[in-house]
């Protein structure tokens, strides 16, 4: 039997990993892939206690948050075409200085 | 004409602009700065004069003549010291009566003839400072018309603060002069204590009376004099510390002597014959407030006397050509003072008068030698310039007899006069102060011997003898321009001339043709003194006098002519060396108020420089900007840039905040 509990636990799971790999790697392009970690986590959590409480607002909520994430993963997919043909790099240690 | 008294100071205004703004800036020709100059100040001489025929032959020489311009204070109702409502306001009106109109005649006239002599004697200066000098020179003369032609206290006070700056600037022309900067300052500062007194006096005059019109004080003393007797003595004392100020007396006099480091025709015309005699001018036109005094007539004439014997004894042992016609100064004005304090004010306009005639002529002859020896003014390096300044040399001799009271020119007949008044308040015991009367007749004797024998100390110095300024001095030795010797024929003229104006009483035999006190009697009448001294008595004070006159120049020429000169004053300052050196380095004055006064007032500014401004006031600042600098400094690390460190930040703040919320 699969309770909400374990779903809470992948929840849990794939958040940390976003989170950790979001604050240790360098690649711009992998920080944005844990961000998507992230969301899809929240995403778990919405549609696991939908299914428990019975209510749809939880799967509307994640409708949402795939918009956004697609709408996020466009704008990070752009910034980082920008970003490789201004300074020929993804690594983000390398962009901190606002100028130019 | 009469009507147009305005136009007066009004010439020579517009003359200090023309050349003050346009002419400076533009560095005018010496011909047409001095042409606009002179056309300043010799037209207000002729509106002068035409305004005084026009008052004279339509109002007589009794009457008064006021010409209201404008309502300068409108101060609105307000109550009087005695409680009753009034319409307080104050009025720009010019007056002129027998007591300006003698002002408005020698300050014009005294004032052309300088600006004439100024031609020739700064001829030399850059045509840009050339504007300038003119420029101060007509502001002053606007200044001193303005003054003398204000028909109340406050118009009369503007005139005052006017011809302060005057000196002030023209002092300090040779600015780039460090000692020339600061005498100017010197002037500045030291009458501004004067002005204080006098401002309080208007202040408390206006509090008093309700107007501080002359008229109408006057008029309301004479409709009640015992109400007003108690008021009177601290306005007089108050106007007095005024006249202490800019007139030279005792304790304020050390910013004349130190003046003379302005261009010697300023020294002729600011600090001898007109600005300096203001102080006399402002007694004797509010003498119906000073005999209602008798205490402040009494000091008055205490200051007066003091002065004159005093600023005498230090112009004995004075090297310098100018600091000894200084002191002279000052010594005389205490003369005027002390006439005023007798209460024969009358008799100290006349030595004002008489006083501009022969001072101007004698500081002009000083300015045509130091001319002649290229700038040096230490008589000590001149002598035997007789030869070579022919005019110059009896115009100085004409005015220094005239200065020492030899009959029959001018200063003789003037400074008789004073002591012959002194002597009659003192026998007539004056509002019972007839004692104290009697010794300052007897100091004003001592300081006419003194004057007689300083003036013929530096005719001897200068112009007698061998000359001992070198050989190269000596080849340049030239006389004056005729633009500078004219001035003080002229000049010389007055100095002869002047006194016959005043003959007093005694000295035409009880002809009683002393038609400058009649003329002067209206405005300014002298106190009755009871048991006037009999003829006789009156005659032997004059031959005293002139005795005492003789003395002093016999005396000079003993010491300082022939063969022997200097031989006995050196024996003397030798003999008493203590002695000469004080008076030599006039009483240590200078230095007192240096030690008493400058030193603390100075350590005071100091602390409030470096320690209350430097360290309070601009420490505070620096420290809360140090703070701040800092502040940022640390907080800059923050902000690295790097979007893994805010990650960082944001997940440590969600961590943060969940805490809270569950713990």
């Amino acid at each position: 039997m699969i309770t909400t509990t374990h779903y809470l636990m992948l929840s849990l799971v794939l958040f940390t990993l976003g989170v950790i790999g979001m604050v240790v790697r360098r690649n711009f392009i992998t920080v944005l892939m844990c961000v998507e970690l992230i969301l899809n986590a929240a995403n778990i959590n919405f549609i696991a206690f939908s299914r428990q409480l019975g209510e749809l607002t939880g799967q509307v909520f994640a409708v949402f948050v795939i918009t956004i994430a697609a709408a996020e993963a466009a704008i990070g997919l752009g910034i980082i075409v920008a970003l490789v043909r201004l300074k020929q790099t993804v690594n983000l240690d390398q962009v901190s200085v606002m100028e130019g | 004409m009469k009507d147009l008294l305005w136009l007066i100071p009004l010439f020579p205004l517009l003359g200090a602009i023309v050349n003050g703004l346009v002419g400076n800036r533009r560095g005018w020709e010496h011909r047409t700065t001095s042409a606009v100059a002179l056309t300043g100040s010799g037209l207000a001489m002729l509106a002068g004069f035409a305004a005084i025929i026009d008052w004279a032959t339509t109002l007589g020489t009794h009457g008064v003549h006021a010409n209201r311009l404008f309502t300068w204070i409108p101060a609105g109702p307000g109550l009087t010291a005695d409680g009753l409502l009034a319409n307080l306001t104050i009025d720009f009106t010019l007056r002129l009566d027998a007591l300006s109109a003698v002002m408005l005649f020698f300050v014009t006239f005294v004032g052309f003839v300088i600006h004439v002599y100024s031609v020739g004697y700064m001829h030399s200066e850059g045509a840009r400072s050339y504007a300038r000098y003119f420029a101060y020179l007509n502001l002053f003369m606007f200044a001193m018309l303005t003054l003398v032609l204000g028909a109340n206290l406050a118009v009369l006070f503007i005139g005052w603060e006017g011809v302060g700056l005057c000196s002030y600037l023209l002092i300090g022309f040779y600015f780039e002069k460090e000692w020339c900067a600061s005498a100017g300052k010197k002037a500045f500062i030291v009458n501004r204590i004067g002005d204080f007194g006098f401002l309080l006096a208007i202040f408390w005059a206006f509090k008093v009376f309700g107007t501080i019109d002359f008229a109408g004080m006057q008029a309301l003393i004479e409709a009640d004099p015992g109400k007003y007797a108690s008021a009177a003595t601290p306005i007089a004392l108050l106007l007095f510390v005024g006249a202490i100020g800019k007139s030279a007396q005792l304790p304020l006099y050390v910013w004349l002597p130190d003046a003379m480091a302005g261009p010697t025709p300023v020294s002729a015309l600011i600090h001898a014959a007109t600005m300096v005699t203001a102080g006399v001018y402002m007694v004797a036109r509010s003498n119906f407030i000073f005999a209602l005094s008798p205490t402040a007539l009494v000091v008055v004439a205490v200051v007066g006397g003091l002065t004159a014997v005093f600023a005498a004894s230090i112009g004995l042992a004075q090297n310098d050509i100018k600091k000894v016609l200084a002191y002279s100064t000052v010594s005389q004005l205490g003369y005027m003072f002390l006439a005023a304090g007798a209460g024969a004010f009358g008799a100290g306009i006349f030595h004002v008068f008489t006083h501009s005639f022969f001072k101007a002529c004698l500081f002009l002859g000083a300015g045509s030698v130091i001319h002649a020896v290229g700038g040096e003014q230490d008589m000590r390096k001149m002598g035997g310039l007789a030869r070579h300044l022919p005019t110059t040399y009896w115009t100085f001799v004409v005015a220094t007899l005239a200065l020492a009271g030899i009959p029959p020119l001018a200063g003789f007949v003037s400074k008789d006069e004073i002591l012959g008044k002194v002597f009659a308040a003192g026998v007539g015991d004056l509002n019972g102060f007839g004692s104290v009367y009697l010794v300052l007749w007897g100091l004003g004797l001592a300081g006419a011997f003194m004057t007689a024998f300083y003036m013929f100390r530096a005719v001897h110095m200068t112009f007698h003898g061998q000359f001992r300024g070198g050989h190269e001095a000596e080849h340049h030795l030239h006389e004056s321009p005729r633009s500078m010797t004219a001035p003080l024929v002229i000049l010389a003229a007055g100095s002869v001339l002047a006194g016959f104006l005043g003959i007093g009483k005694a000295l035409s035999f009880n002809l009683d043709i002393n038609a400058f006190e009649h003329f002067l009697h209206p405005i300014a009448p002298a106190l009755e003194v009871e048991h006037a001294p009999v003829l006789a008595t009156e005659w032997v004070l004059i031959l005293i006098s002139v005795a005492v006159a003789v003395a002093g120049i016999l005396l000079a020429r003993r010491f300082y002519f022939g063969p022997e000169a200097f031989r006995r004053p050196k024996a003397l300052a030798e003999r008493f060396p203590t002695l000469y050196a004080t008076v030599a380095n006039k009483y240590y004055v200078d230095e007192a108020y240096d030690r008493a006064l400058v030193r603390p007032l100075a350590g005071l500014a100091r602390f409030s420089w470096k320690g209350i401004d430097t360290v309070a006031i601009d420490g505070t600042l620096n420290a809360s900007a140090f703070f701040t600098e800092i502040a940022g400094d640390l907080l800059r690390f923050l902000q690295t840039g790097n979007v893994r460190n805010y990650g960082l930040l944001v997940l440590a703040g969600a961590l943060a905040a969940a805490a809270w919320l569950l713990l």
